[in-house]
């Protein structure tokens, strides 16, 4: 028994925490009791004295990584003393010159010397289970770790410093209270007395329910923001959605040429302008053949619009307007859509420009989307595409607008069950139902909120979140 | 003297609630029993109030009768009158309560013992426990250290058993508080056991002292009924026992009165409040919250101007009326003042007064979830003793002991009930994982699962364990097992029949004020609306059969709140996987290194048997229980390595 006790909590674990490139310094993480005794049978001082064991908490030395005699790095070595630290164990951290090969080779130091290579997230996950942090945070850590731009790391930050936790919880007290109130009544009908308690319930789960609905508001646009926004290109064959592919990508990996499926490349690819991230579905699709509708058919082109958040739909201003195009039309309907018109550089040959485009597909003067004017292949009218998302996304403004946004699909989900169940006290209170009903549905709404804090007993969902960590935090 | 050594099974240790449901259960299971009692001429005696059920304990007395005891079935004999509380709400908090004639219950609980087979009633101190220790390495594992092997009475013959249940009651080393006058007796003057808490003690049970108290007792010739509102039983009568034929219940019922305190009767109780031995520091044992003495109540609820008072009879023996909300351990002369105040007592006599009682008990966490004591083997617990109050509290727990006790003896599976499953299933977990540091009294709002656990489904719920033990006969679980196919298949008719929304349908909507049909409509939808029910649909019902009264019952409960009841279902499935996850009994937590010291501290004292009763412990929190289930997966983990 005693391998599975050391493998559990009791070992010292040891990961890489800076991302592997030669940059140029990179830090080595410690974790555990034995920590101190560890590093220092690798260390020396810089008096070239192994003295590693007398290091005061929460101080830098300097000194060599050696292995037996031969000098390994030149470190800085911190020490934070338990309960102290990140995962309130020992823990050590060696700041190294860096480079991928002398990284390894002090890791493979420390492993020999007795710790274990920490799983991913297991940093963190010592830390939410010695009580350093509760399961929001844990997972604001694992969203910086994968944070794509400065949204994402933004709002993973607000979450780490609790504003999650603190809705949550002033939400859980309100709800706990009810219940209790509800309870109290029953057992003690002499002393709480029930009488318009009904009414009064359902004053105050109103705006509660609207508190849940406008974080699950913010959820969309946060989600979107921090995850990217799910994005189509579709067009004509020849229009140019390769060339919008490449010049969203930034890369000529995909060979722009006049034949069609002369590339296969990924099926879906993110790209990011500047804060804005697209996630690019169907991109082979694009580079196999630009034939989009003809090939997969108006079924298939409806599903891939469907499952988007964004079409950009590519025209080539070049060339006259077909039934085809008034049929891709009118599959965006009720999209979100950008029409890019492009090709604009062919001065001379441009057939559909800004002005008459409403009047040729709707016969009017004006058309629900956006349109833009480009030319792809110079890479002009990126700036106009950048500002017509953020109007349709972010209302115009990319600075985030609100304290908080959900940006976790798992809290989303929970806040929807929340406020479903609290949705079933009102439809219960409007049934005219007695006072005991209301308190099965206000404890589910109290169990799923206190499950995005992590107050609430999960049945496997501790294990789910850290096994998605990366390693080393 | 001559030593003597008789042998028998199990000796139950008191007479009271406890002790006769748990001898019953063990003498019906073939066992041969002892019941020992301070006093046989008052076996299953109610030294406090003259109810049994009400508010989440009636729900008890039925789970009790479904798993074939007897506490059901002597109260419909005893009663003498009888109300179902909470009618205006919904089935889960309905509540049988009736009012009992204290001598019929006792002569008909007497009744019931002496007849019974290999079940011997003794009157006898029970002086000593009797042990050795444990040389079974298994047992030890479990973490046993001794077996019971019997009791010592006073007079020093001994009782060779397999088993004994402790059902002492309020009797164990107990005095009696009215005021500064204090006496060293059991209740109502009955003689207290003053020698066995110290072989308790000397065998390593932890006890302490707990308190709960009682109002007087009035002449009821010098009550004025005219200033108090009556109150009435119920027509007809719902029997406590599924079994009890309901035109055996239908008599002439006993009335109780209402009054209320006033601000002057509150004013005595103020004034007067440091001679309360409560207040004054007199009583070191901890008081039942939830039952408040009328001196807690005016010290509790500064703004209430009244507090209700229900006067009711104590039985038709007497004339004898128990004041009900007004238990107190004041001073004589100052109850006389405080109940003179109240309207219809202004010229009361006290016959008996109300005085607050101190007693040996047990600290319940020493307990396995059988309530056998987790050190020694084949002693087991029930009842106040285990610090809980009331009387269907403690015949709950004589059950389940006493089942256990047998099982154990019998080497069969011990009989378990939890949370989702029983009212007795929440009691015994609370008891056994909670730090109860009051008089533990059941109440609805302790069962999760309030709305699957109701008194109008005890049967349907727990008669099959009955039936699994051997209490329940296999003619009455047959019985059973046709309800619930009765009920099973009209539900199902119910939801398949559809009614068109033709003009004699909307027709019938219009008389009873409901909204015309749009479309076919099932009869289960319509039952689902508020202006209907199962029995005012009947006319457009015409292929229904003729059902019982309970099947009904149970068809229109199972329809109309399908939606409540299946989300209360979905919470019982949550549950259940912690439930499942099983901690070994010999985990040494000092190995689970990230537990905080207080949790493991808490998990050492408990023990719990598995996940979701560890995170039900004070003090463990839902991070300590992360903290468990990792550790023990990476157990089971290495397991499936080494294999």
């Amino acid at each position: 028994m005693g391998n599975i006790l050391n493998s559990f909590n009791d070992d010292t674990i040891c990961a890489i925490a800076t991302a592997m490139s030669d940059a140029g310094i990179g830090i080595i993480r410690v974790s555990g009791k034995d920590a101190l005794s560890i590093c220092s049978k690798i260390y020396i001082s810089g008096k070239r004295e192994k003295d590693l064991l007398s290091h005061t908490p929460n101080s830098i030395k300097y000194g060599f990584i050696c292995d037996g005699d031969r000098i390994v790095d030149e470190v800085m070595i911190s020490y934070m003393k338990a309960p102290h630290s990140y995962t309130c164990e020992d823990v050590i951290e060696i700041n190294s010159h860096g480079g991928m090969l002398v990284m390894n080779e002090i890791l493979s130091l420390l492993l020999q010397s007795g710790c274990r290579l920490a799983e991913p997230g297991e940093f963190t996950k010592r830390a939410f289970l010695n009580g350093r942090i509760d399961l929001t945070k844990a997972e604001a850590v694992m969203d910086i770790i994968e944070a794509q731009n400065r949204f994402a790391l933004e709002s993973s930050r607000a979450q780490l410093s609790g504003n999650i936790y603190n809705e949550v919880t002033s939400l859980r007290k309100d709800i706990i209270y009810q219940m209790a109130y509800i309870e109290s009544a029953l057992d003690d009908p002499e002393n709480y007395d029930l009488t318009g308690y009904s009414d009064q319930l359902k004053d105050k789960l109103l705006p509660m329910i609207n508190k849940i609905s406008s974080l699950l508001k913010s959820a969309d646009e946060g989600m979107i923001r921090k995850d990217g926004i799910k994005t189509v290109i579709i067009g004509k064959p020849n229009a140019g959605k390769s060339s919008l592919l490449n010049a969203l990508s930034g890369s000529e990996r995909a060979i722009v040429t006049d034949i069609a499926g002369t590339t296969r490349d990924v099926i879906e690819e993110t790209v990011r302008l500047d804060d804005i991230v697209l996630n690019l579905i169907d991109t082979a699709g694009i580079r196999e053949t630009e034939d989009l509708i003809e090939k997969i058919g108006v079924d298939r082109a409806k599903e891939k619009i469907e499952e988007a958040d964004l079409c950009l739909y590519v025209l080539d201003s070049t060339s006259d307007v077909e039934d085809i195009d008034k049929d891709i039309f009118k599959l965006c309907e009720g999209k979100k859509t950008i029409v890019i018109l492009n090709k604009n550089d062919l001065t001379p040959e441009i057939k559909i420009s800004k002005d008459i485009l409403p009047m040729l597909f709707s016969g009017s003067d004006t058309i629900d989307f956006p349109v833009i004017t480009t030319s792809l292949l110079n890479r002009e009218g990126l700036d106009d595409l950048k500002a017509a998302i953020t109007d349709l996304f972010f209302n115009g403004d990319l600075a985030p607008k609100q304290e908080i946004y959900i940006t976790n699909l798992r809290h989303k989900k929970l806040l929807e069950e929340a406020a479903g169940s609290l949705q079933l006290v009102v439809e219960s209170i409007d049934k005219d139902l007695s006072e005991d009903f209301y308190t099965i549905d206000l404890s589910n709404a109290y169990s799923s909120l206190g499950e995005i804090i992590g107050e609430e007993v999960g049945d496997d969902l501790v294990e789910e979140i850290f096994s998605k960590f990366c390693m080393g935090k | 003297m001559l030593e003597v050594r008789e042998k028998i099974d199990v000796a139950i240790v008191g007479a009271g609630h406890a002790g006769c449901e748990a001898a019953l259960a063990c003498a019906r299971l073939g066992l041969e029993t002892v019941i020992f009692t301070m006093s046989a001429d008052n076996i299953a005696f109610m030294p406090c109030n003259p109810h049994i059920g009400g508010s989440s304990k009636g729900h008890l007395v039925r789970e009790i009768d479904a798993l074939g005891g007897e506490m059901g079935k002597v109260i419909d004999k005893a009663f003498l009158q009888s109300k179902m509380l909470n009618t205006s709400k919904g089935p889960a908090v309905h509540s049988l309560r009736c009012q009992a004639d204290k001598m019929e219950y006792s002569k008909e609980m007497r009744r019931i013992l002496e007849a019974q087979d290999h079940l011997t009633i003794k009157q006898a101190e029970v002086s000593e426990l009797l042990y050795e220790d444990i040389a079974d390495e298994s047992l030890k594992h479990q973490g046993y250290e001794r077996r019971i092997t019997g009791v010592k009475i006073f007079s020093g013959i001994i009782y060779e058993a397999k088993a004994v249940i402790l059902c002492t009651g309020t009797y164990l080393k107990s005095r009696c508080l009215t005021g500064e006058a204090i006496t060293y007796s059991g209740p109502n003057g009955l003689q207290p056991s003053n020698l066995l808490s110290a072989s308790l003690i000397t065998a390593g049970i932890e006890l302490r002292r707990f308190k709960t108290g009682t109002p007087a007792r009035m002449d009821g010739n010098s009550i004025d009924y005219s200033k108090m509102e009556e109150q009435f039983g119920d027509d007809p009568v719902i029997p406590f026992s599924f079994d009890t034929d309901p035109a055996d219940v239908q008599k002439p019922q006993v009335s109780c009165w209402l009054t209320y305190t006033n601000e002057k009767t509150h004013d005595i109780i103020r004034n007067n409040i440091d001679r309360s031995p409560i207040y004054a520091g007199v009583i070191e044992g901890v008081g039942p919250r939830y039952c408040p003495s009328i001196e807690d109540k005016v010290v509790k609820f500064p703004d209430h101007e009244r507090h209700q008072v229900f006067v009711e009879p104590e039985g038709t023996y007497t004339n004898e009326m128990y004041i009900d909300g007004m238990s107190s351990s004041l001073p004589e002369d100052v109850q006389l003042a405080m109940y003179r105040t109240v309207p219809g007592l202004e010229n009361c006599k006290i016959v008996k007064c109300a005085y607050a009682i101190e007693y040996d008990c047990l600290c319940p966490g020493q307990l396995h979830p059988t309530l056998e004591l987790k050190k020694i083997r084949g002693l087991f617990s029930a009842g106040q003793f285990n610090g809980s109050s009331g009387y269907e509290e403690a015949a709950a727990q004589g059950l389940y002991a006493g089942i256990n006790a047998a099982m154990e003896i019998l080497g069969k599976e011990f009989l378990s009930i939890d949370r989702s499953e029983g009212y007795i299933g929440v009691l015994v977990d609370d008891l056994v994982t909670k730090e109860n540091l009051e008089p533990y009294r059941m109440m609805t709002s302790r069962a999760e699962y309030r709305l699957l656990l109701r008194q109008d489904n005890a049967d349907l719920r727990l008669r099959s364990k009955g039936y699994e033990v051997g209490l329940i006969s296999q003619e009455k679980y047959d019985a059973l097992l046709k309800k619930q196919e009765l009920i099973n298949s009209e539900v199902e008719r119910l939801k398949k029949t559809k009614v068109g929304a033709n003009a004699s349908m909307q027709s019938f909507m219009e008389k009873n004020n409901s909204t015309p049909l749009k479309t076919a409509t099932s009869l289960a939808e319509l039952i689902c609306r508020p202006e209907f029910n199962y029995d005012n649909i009947s006319e457009i019902d015409p292929d229904r059969q003729d059902l019982p009264a309970d099947v009904k019952e149970q068809v229109e409960i199972t329809i109309r709140y399908e939606g409540y009841i299946s989300r209360q279902l979905r919470q019982v499935e949550q549950f259940k996987k912690l439930e499942k996850k099983l901690i070994p009994a010999d985990i040494d937590y000092n190995d689970v290194s990230s537990l905080r010291l207080e949790a493991r501290q808490k998990l050492e004292k408990f023990r719990p048997t598995n996940i979701g009763q560890a995170s039900r412990i004070g003090g463990v929190n839902p991070a300590d229980i992360t903290v468990l289930v990792i550790y023990l997966d990476s157990i089971k983990r290495g397991q499936a390595n080494e294999e």
